[in-house]
């Protein structure tokens, strides 16, 4: 092994954390839809597409940096994901898998398939100058779109932390995701904090698309890859669990930045999936999560 | 005629009178229809063949596969690679096809519910199979890798190898769908079929009255992916050509999951009507699609028809068809 | 169908160092109706769990006629002869009350036609044949719980463990299933092991009662014994003043 080879080694493991974190917030949508109750959204990745189409398009057509239009793509997520809960999630919670399945499925097709009658069928992506800036620590080089997309990240899965411990809501949803019947019978609107939950879930998986576009081109068919990696992230990570999403996306995001390096980059979903495998055989609660119930 | 009586089983006259009528339409149909509808035809018997031999395992024993794509793309490979290297017939891959499959379905099986993964777990383990022999085949030079693998288009009409035109694979997926719907209604009649309704139901129940729930989940994952994996041969050799992105890719997956869920999971007209819907629907849409110039704009359609179904007929569109009908589907 | 005798030796159950059941023996004879009683949470049905094989016991043996099941997978301990209920019930909701019982004649009669035969005389003798048609979930509690045993019965055991069957019936309900259950008992010699809160039907149905608390065996006798025993009184108004 060279020095060279260290290098190049390591520099793969920045690159794979920072884009992890970014991994991480969207898997933490995820995570946090099915914690509280029990709903795979099967349409994550197409909603995550979009999150980068709509930064892209402000971007394109009003000139405003994804960074800040992230606030306002997560609200319109947060909101749409409300509605979404309420109007048409809502009767299929504790319905069969496959019910909800199909449903979130219709979801994602509509999705997907708007964004590409809007968009079209190319991959769009944005052209910032700060995409050719870069920080240097030692002999390793932070590029500054992956680094603020990274920082990014952290800021909102904290924000996130903070809304869960020390918000009324965040502690009911909390309440309702370990209890439901005692959450009703203490008088929670259970149907409304479902809503919200969904609202924040959405709300982070807009966001993380939002940093996404910064680092690469989107196009509608990278939605069913993100869908499968937010799946094994958070299944790594523990399914409902918010750090092990986190921990998830960045073992994630480094070895596929470690596999890209060492095998033909095109391999490296294959050891995304075969860590799938191991951990839902191993430890199917992930690597984080609780034991079962 | 008793081996016909034995099938019909306690099926009213008029069920059975209907059946037969569309049975000999089905098998006059190439000559009736052009071939423009003939293809439709094919697409809803692909369907609910497909659709069937999953129900097996999901509607049936209750197991959620949605790497089922798996199986079909095994079967597919083994037997067109058979073919295409060493000029071994299909009739003769299809058990190999059928062998690799079945293993297949087994190890998934195996793992999953020796470790006890159940629904949206099962699923994922199913999913992350379909997607890691994906990317396998991607890199395996034998079956093409991404490049895909041809076989030589012929138009001479030869069953021994499998090679002619849409008649032969109608009459094929005809035969395949008619038979899979026989064998279904044979498995609910038996003791098996019977054993995996009430681990459906409930497992631990069903185990306290002595059902071997393990050997018989195995049995329908085996069952289901061998089915699974004739749809692969059959695909394989009437559209002449693979690839390991369509073959194995998680859309083809879900396909195979949508007609019974919409038909009517666990029922054995289910997959039927409901591969009829969904290719009537995904026609019509296309149409649709031509005239508007939308890109997607069909699949818009398509999505806004699913979420409709799945709101309004969550257990699926059979069960309420036959009780319009007045054929409460009987259970055996 | 005629009895088996129970035996359990010193068994032993342990959750995550929690002690659920320590060290209980006590013995059914064949053909026999015994009653298991005490507190909630006791480790009753931690125990009928151990005799029918949903968890296997970290000390001590499960006898069927002198032949260990302890340890075996619940399929083959109802192969072996056990028939149970669940204390909630568990009925195959989306099958009807007929295919329900079906399932448990099935397991000694592979062939639908027979295995159909005698679930409806089963469901004749426990008045759910009117309903055989029925879906299960529409069933009312006191007839899900005569399904549950209907089902167990189904697969001709030679112990039968009826886990809370009179819980929510009425008193004339509990009247019919004892009588059903002496019956049955009487006619065909099967051992019966119940647990029961309520009482009358233990005075009714039981020759011996054993009773655990916090996991082990504090009494046995018969009814008109355990009545009067000091411990099963402290143990049972303890739990009243805690009410």
């Amino acid at each position: 092994m060279t020095a060279d080879f260290l290098l190049t080694l390591a520099q793969a493991i920045v690159n794979g954390l920072l884009t992890g974190m970014v991994y991480g917030l969207m898997a933490l949508g995820l995570s946090v839809i099915f914690g509280v109750m029990r709903i795979v959204n099967f349409a994550h990745g197409e909603m995550m597409v979009v999150g980068m189409y709509l930064a892209w398009m402000g971007f394109e057509y009003l000139q405003v940096s994804p960074m800040l239009s992230l606030p306002v793509i997560a609200a319109i997520f947060f909101a749409a994901g409300y509605v979404l809960q309420r109007g048409l999630i809502s009767p299929f919670i504790g319905r069969p898998e496959h019910q909800q399945f199909l449903l979130l499925l219709a979801v994602a097709i509509l999705l997907v398939n708007a964004s590409l009658a809007i968009a079209g069928p190319d991959s769009r992506g944005v052209q910032m100058e700060s995409q050719f800036d870069s920080y240097e620590l030692g002999p390793l080089v932070f590029d500054a779109v992956r680094l603020h997309a990274a920082l990014a990240a952290i800021a909102i899965a904290l924000l996130l932390w903070l809304f869960f411990t020390r918000t009324r809501t965040g502690k009911s949803i909390r309440a309702a995701a370990d209890n439901n019947l005692a959450a009703l019978v203490v008088g929670l609107d259970v149907r409304r904090l479902y809503a919200v939950t969904f609202g924040v879930g959405a709300a982070c998986v807009g966001a993380a698309g939002a940093l996404m576009i910064t680092i690469i081109p989107v196009s509608p068919f990278l939605a069913v890859e993100y869908t499968l990696l937010a799946f094994v992230i958070v299944i790594v990570g523990g399914l409902g669990s918010m750090t092990g999403a986190l921990l998830g996306g960045l073992l994630i995001g480094v070895s596929e930045a470690v596999a890209g390096l060492l095998l033909q980059p095109s391999l490296k979903s294959m050891f995304s999936f075969g860590l799938l495998i191991l951990v839902l055989l191993l430890r199917p609660q992930g690597l984080l999560g609780k034991g079962p119930q | 005629m008793s081996f016909i009586r034995r099938l019909a089983g306690n099926a009213p006259p008029r069920i059975l009178w209907s059946l037969g009528v569309l049975l000999a339409l089905l098998l006059l149909a190439p000559a009736l229809l052009g071939k423009y509808w003939l293809s439709v035809l094919i697409l809803i018997l692909y369907f609910a063949y497909v659709g069937q031999a999953w129900n097996i395992l999901m509607g049936f024993a209750g197991q959620l596969s949605l790497g089922h794509a798996l199986y079909a793309g095994l079967g597919g490979y083994i037997a067109a690679g058979l073919y295409f290297h060493y000029g071994i017939g299909p009739w003769a891959g299809l058990f190999a096809a059928v062998a690799v499959a079945g293993v297949a379905g087994a190890i998934v099986g195996y793992l999953g519910f020796r470790f006890s993964l159940a629904g949206v777990y099962f699923a994922l383990l199913t999913i992350a199979f379909a997607e890691f022999t994906r990317v396998a085949f991607d890199h395996w030079g034998w079956a093409g890798g991404s490049g895909g693998l041809f076989l030589k288009v012929e138009h001479a009409t030869d069953i021994v190898n499998l090679r002619g035109g849409p008649v032969l694979f109608y009459y094929l997926i005809l035969a395949l769908a008619a038979g899979a719907f026989i064998l279904c209604r044979a498995l609910l009649r038996s003791r098996l079929g019977q054993y995996w309704l009430a681990i459906r139901e409930d497992a631990e129940a069903a185990q306290a009255v002595g059902v071997p729930v393990l050997r018989c989940k195995m049995i329908a994952i085996v069952i289901s992916a061998a089915l699974t994996s004739l749809a692969g041969v059959w695909n394989a050799f009437y559209y002449n050509n693979l690839f390991p992105e369509t073959a194995f890719a998680m859309g083809r997956s879900i396909e195979i999951t949508l007609a019974p869920i919409i038909g009517g999971l666990g029922t054995l007209f289910g997959p039927i009507v409901g591969a009829v819907v969904l290719t009537g629907l995904g026609e019509a849409f296309t149409d649709l699609g031509d005239v508007l110039r939308i890109p997607g704009i069909k699949q818009i359609f398509y999505g806004l028809a699913l979420l409709v179904i799945v709101a309004y007929r969550p257990a699926g569109v059979w069960p309420w068809l036959a009780d319009k009908l007045g054929l409460k589907e009987r259970q055996p | 169908m005629s009895g088996a005798r129970l035996d359990l030796g010193g068994v032993t159950k342990h959750f995550r160092g929690l002690r659920a059941v320590h060290e209980v023996s006590f013995t059914v004879p064949a053909g026999a109706i015994h009653a298991l009683i005490g507190p909630n949470g006791a480790g009753k049905t931690t125990i009928f769990n151990m005799i029918a094989g949903v968890y296997a016991p970290n000390g001590g043996v499960v006898r069927l006629d002198g032949k260990a099941i302890s340890g075996l997978r619940p399929d083959l301990i109802c192969d072996a002869g056990v028939g149970r209920t669940f204390q909630l019930v568990k009925p195959f909701k989306g099958l009807s009350v007929l295919e329900n019982v079906t399932v448990g004649a099935l397991h000694r009669k592979p062939r639908l036609a027979e295995a159909q035969e005698s679930a409806n005389a089963i469901l004749a003798r426990l008045g759910l044949y009117d309903r055989r048609h029925q879906l299960a979930e529409s069933l009312t509690l006191p007839d899900r719980k005569r399904l549950e045993v209907a089902r167990a019965l189904a697969t001709e055991p030679k112990l039968l463990l009826l886990d809370e069957v009179m819980a929510g019936l009425r008193p004339t309900e509990v009247d019919v299933m004892v009588g059903f259950l002496r019956e049955l008992n009487q006619r065909s010699g099967l051992t019966i092991l119940l647990i029961e809160h309520v009482m009358r039907a233990v005075m009714a149905l039981a020759a011996e009662v054993v009773v655990v608390s916090y996991g082990e065996k504090i009494a046995e006798g018969t009814p008109q014994e355990i009545s009067r025993h000091q411990a099963v009184l402290d143990v049972y108004l303890g739990e009243q003043e805690e009410l």
